[in-house]
């Protein structure tokens, strides 16, 4: 038996150590895990899938905590996924989201997994989506993703997840800027945490025009904003709420079907497109089957838009 | 994507300090690994579940308490028993050399470091051990 056969066998038995071993593979790009997440297709599916983004220190994590607490009292089981930046220079990372989540860790229904955001031409995507894959085959009942609000891969994931939850703070005046120019149109539901803050009454008003303000057509979800202290737990009972209100929206209205095809879709184009940047990354590398294309650049005999076309012949895309 | 060494880096016990865990933590990252921490005040039993969920190669101990020779052999056993024993486990802290040795013999650490460690003999010494 191959590793990757053994390693979903003993995952659908509820083995953590395998469902850990195989994210590894997947998050090292290994091939081996291709096999093992065929399988898991087929077991996948059941989750809610629930992302949860804004800038750092907003409070994500301490908020991932009290929404895995408040689901376990419900019975429930939890994924969680923290995604932190790796550093572009020397591919380390420091992962302290688990400091904020030590409530959980006596508690083996609940698993915590960090990742780096390592992974350039579009690897992240397709790790960050098997991870979530992995984890709803091994049957989490909810799968939280954090993600630093910035960065497009971060972004695209948290937009494909059933429900998108974006955290602000008082006082983060930039930061109600920033979700003007960019995170307004994917959150489902927004937080305003720190309320135990001044001015977080500002805030909650500013977003809340925010919201209400924002377009969206008949029959659309009107998001809403949700204060809470995820330090002490206080709102945290009301944001369960809405994201529960939230899935009922998407299924009675038929939107869940049309997120599930949208998510996959993405997940096509960006196991694609990963394995297109790599094919031709290694072509016209030097001694690449594609290299000579370079050297006609150089010598302004083709344009990059024409080496794309040969390139493209070349590899018989 | 190439494999990357990953570490989690953990304070078992009640000792309230976090300084040198951090520093290298931050000597591990800047040499291009993982390192996941785990805050203060761990058990053994939470600190093994969260080593094998985070699926790390290095299990790094810091125990400045002076209760590394009762935690240690605990953490190391739970690992055994999970079938986990394939982690490299190492410790810093103030642990004297003869403690150090029988963690060595008799309870599957892979080394001790010392008070006032370069840091970047621990970054080679990961390196020569893992073999990446
Ligand atoms: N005052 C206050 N501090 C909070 C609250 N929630 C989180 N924090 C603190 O904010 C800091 C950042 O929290 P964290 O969860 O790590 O934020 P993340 O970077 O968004 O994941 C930590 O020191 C938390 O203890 C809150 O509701 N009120
Ligand atoms: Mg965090």
């Amino acid at each position: 038996m191959s590793e990757a056969s053994e390693l979903y066998q003993r995952l659908l038995a509820g083995d953590r150590r395998a469902a850990a071993r195989l994210i590894s593979m997947v998050e090292d790009g290994e091939e081996g895990a291709r096999e093992a997440l065929e399988e898991l297709h087929k077991h996948s599916g059941r989750a809610h899938i629930v992302g949860l983004t804004g800038s750092g220190g907003s409070g994500k994590s301490t908020l991932a905590c009290r929404l895995a607490q408040e689901y376990r009292a419900r019975g429930k089981t939890v994924g969680i996924v923290c995604v932190d930046p790796t550093s572009p220079f020397t591919g380390g990372a420091l992962l302290g989201d688990r400091v904020r989540m030590q409530e959980l860790s006596g508690d083996p229904e609940v698993f915590i997994r960090s990742m780096g955001s390592r992974g350039a031409l579009g690897g992240l995507a397709v790790a960050i989506n098997d991870v979530i894959n992995i984890l709803d085959a091994f049957g989490k009942d909810y799968i939280i993703v954090e993600t630093v609000g910035a960065g497009q891969v971060e972004i695209e994931v948290v937009k494909y997840a059933h429900t998108c939850i974006v955290v602000t703070m008082p006082g983060a005046g930039d930061e109600i800027q920033a979700i003007k120019a960019g995170i307004l149109e994917i959150g489902d539901v927004f937080v305003v945490n720190k309320a135990d803050r001044d001015g977080a009454m500002r805030t909650l008003a500013d977003l809340e025009m925010m919201v209400e303000t924002k377009p969206g057509g008949v029959g659309a979800w009107k998001p809403t904003v949700v204060a809470t202290v995820a330090l002490e737990g206080d709102g945290v009972e009301a944001l369960v709420a809405e994201i529960a209100r939230h899935y009922d929206f998407l299924k009675e209205s038929g939107t869940l079907t049309r997120k599930i095809v949208g998510r996959m879709k993405a997940e096509v184009l960006a196991i694609l497109s990963l394995q297109v940047s790599e094919a031709a990354g290694r072509a016209l590398e030097d001694g690449g089957v594609a290299s000579s294309l370079v050297d006609r650049m150089v010598e302004r005999d083709i344009d990059p838009h024409g080496a794309a076309a040969e390139l493209a012949r070349e590899l018989d895309l | 994507m190439a494999a990357h060494v990953r570490v989690f880096l953990c304070k078992p016990g009640l000792d309230g300090h976090d300084r040198g865990v951090l520093i290298v933590g931050q000597a591990l990252r800047d040499a291009g690994m993982e390192v996941i921490y785990s805050g203060l005040k761990q058990t053994p039993d939470n600190l093994v579940e969260a080593a094998i969920q985070e699926d790390v190669d290095v299990l790094g101990l810091s125990i400045l308490s002076g209760a590394h020779m009762a935690l240690i052999p605990r953490i190391t056993s739970l690992l055994r028993e999970r079938e986990a024993e394939d982690m490299v486990v190492i410790a810093g802290g103030v642990i004297p050399a003869v403690d150090a040795e029988v963690l060595i013999r008799d309870h599957g650490v892979a080394r001790v470091f010392g008070p006032g460690t370069d840091t970047h003999d621990i970054v080679d010494y990961i390196h020569e051990r893992l073999g990446i």
